[in-house]
């Protein structure tokens, strides 16, 4: 059962084909990281699959209900006037939950993140990481079934990256959300996903998949395995092809 | 640069051109009525202070009722239109009229509007009108100045129209409102003693008069008292603020 999927999509906009024809099928629980150039629409996928735009052709599928799908966008996209704490209690807000138990589950969330004792800072009183981790904890206050990561970790230090890959995928474990992950960074598309979509340049076609072999969450060491190495080569060379097309 | 030069720099200038100008009206024997010297003028101003400080109150009182009725019409007006891209484009062109015609143009207009026995009325109208457009203009722009990836998550969530006012536009508008209300106050000032030359004075005489007062005397050390309360004024009001804008702003985002 697929959680959602894009069927010969297409989308154009005014100044020409942003996307496609283009599929992808998400099953539930499954990780996919989306690869390819600039400008291949990637980000247009996403927001597809976020039922925020439709496509021009084609159908988009999506059984995720109103506050199942959660996204978290490159920046942090933060309300500066709001603490960490309201900004989790965003989306809980706007479905309508009293406010107690909103900001009950918005601590909750922080603390999932690893935010605990953050609450009330601001988004300028924290540091760029710790701004992703409350965009992240915002994401999950729902408990999506459908998780959408457009680039999230891009603005970050690479220790940082590394360390919020590794606690995103802690979190995916807990309540397995189906995630689709766009990323330009091929190890990181590796590490994190247990499928990697590579696109051509735009507008984007499918280049290729790579299913990614070993459990998730990684465990330690799995960077320098022989079989990391492997796919890392593999997604480059499709990548490499995405671009000459 | 450190701080006791960068507060000594200004006071010095000022008080080397006061020297200047002292040492060149006396050597030059410049008469009175043309340019007094700085020390003449201090002593109009230390003879005419209870009267400059009631008249300084008066322009002071006109300009802040003056920016409450344009701060509380701008805002309104502009959550209306700000709304409606329509009414948006309706308004657009006649507000950059209005805004573009010099307000002298139209007092004479509005002291006839507003009685000719209530000169007050017409400067604080004309110093709303003045002191509007800043606001207005923050507004309609902070309405809009929202993140588009919050909009987006907004729409994600379904929020109601109210909700994304209230929990959004509203909220990203402050540091536009905070900025327009800081121009407008320095407007409704300056909006208030053109408007008293034009209007003259009711009851309540206004640095304005004090200016024109002393001009029809050929009192021109006097008309320099009334001139230098009001830049302290404006300067005082300019530094408060400011002030005001950054404690808004701290409030705002925190820090």
């Amino acid at each position: 059962m697929s959680v959602a999927a894009l069927r010969q999509v297409e989308v154009d906009y005014p100044r020409g084909r942003a996307l496609g024809p283009f599929d992808l099928a998400l099953a539930e629980g499954e990780i996919v990281a989306l690869v390819g150039p600039s400008g291949c629409g990637k980000s247009t996928a996403m927001r597809l699959l976020a039922g925020l735009e439709a496509p021009t052709r084609g159908a988009v599928e999506r059984t995720p209900g109103r506050g199942e799908t959660a996204v978290v966008f490159q920046a942090p996209t933060l309300a500066p006037w709001r603490s960490a704490r309201s900004n989790a209690a965003l989306p809980l807000e706007l479905a309508g939950v009293a406010a107690s138990e909103a900001q009950a589950r918005a601590g909750a969330a922080l603390a999932r993140v690893g935010l605990k004792g953050a609450e009330a800072a601001r988004p300028a009183q924290l540091s760029g990481g710790m701004a992703m981790r409350v965009s992240l904890a915002r994401a999950l206050v729902t408990n999506p079934r459908l998780l959408l990561l457009d680039e999230p970790f891009a603005a970050l230090d690479e220790i940082t990256r590394r360390a919020l890959a590794d606690d995103v995928l802690a979190l995916w474990a807990e309540t397995r959300p189906a995630i689709v992950f766009v990323t330009h960074n091929v190890e990181e598309a590796v590490y994190m996903a247990s499928r990697v979509v590579v696109m051509s340049r735009g507008p984007g076609r499918t280049m290729g998949e790579v299913a990614v072999s070993g459990a998730l969450p990684r465990p330690e060491g799995f960077r320098t395995t022989e079989a990391f190495r492997a796919q890392v080569e593999a997604v480059s060379a499709l990548l490499s092809k995405g671009m000459a097309a | 640069m450190n701080q006791a030069a960068r507060t000594l720099a200004p006071l010095v200038l000022i008080a080397a051109l006061l020297a200047v100008w002292e040492v060149a009206c006396r050597s030059l024997q410049v008469p009175l009525y043309f340019l007094p010297p700085p020390s003449a003028i201090g002593r109009a101003l230390v003879a005419d202070w209870p009267v400059l400080l009631v008249s300084a109150w008066n322009t002071l009182a006109m300009a802040l009722i003056a920016l409450v009725v344009a701060s509380l019409l701008s805002q309104a007006l502009a959550l209306i239109v700000g709304l409606s891209p329509i009414i948006e484009s309706a308004v657009r062109p006649l507000a950059v009229v209005l805004q573009v015609t010099p307000v002298v143009a139209i007092a004479p207009l509005v002291v006839i509007w507003a009685g000719l026995d209530h000169a007050d009325r017409a400067i604080v109208a004309l110093a709303a009108v003045v002191a509007f457009f800043p606001i207005f203009s923050g507004a309609i722009t902070g309405l809009k100045a929202a993140d588009p990836d919050l909009e987006r998550l907004f729409d994600l969530y379904g929020a109601t129209r109210w909700q994304r006012l209230t929990r959004l536009r509203l909220p990203s508008a402050v540091p536009y409102l905070l900025e327009g209300h800081k121009v407008a106050a320095g407007l409704a000032l300056i909006g208030a003693v053109v408007a008293e030359f034009v209007a003259g004075s009711g009851d309540a005489q206004g640095l304005a008069w004090r200016i024109l007062e002393a001009s029809h005397r050929m009192q021109t050390a006097n008309m320099f008292a009334a001139i230098v309360v009001l830049g302290l004024m404006g300067a005082v009001l300019n530094a408060a603020l400011q002030r005001l804008e950054r404690a808004g702003l701290k409030w705002w985002r925190g820090r």
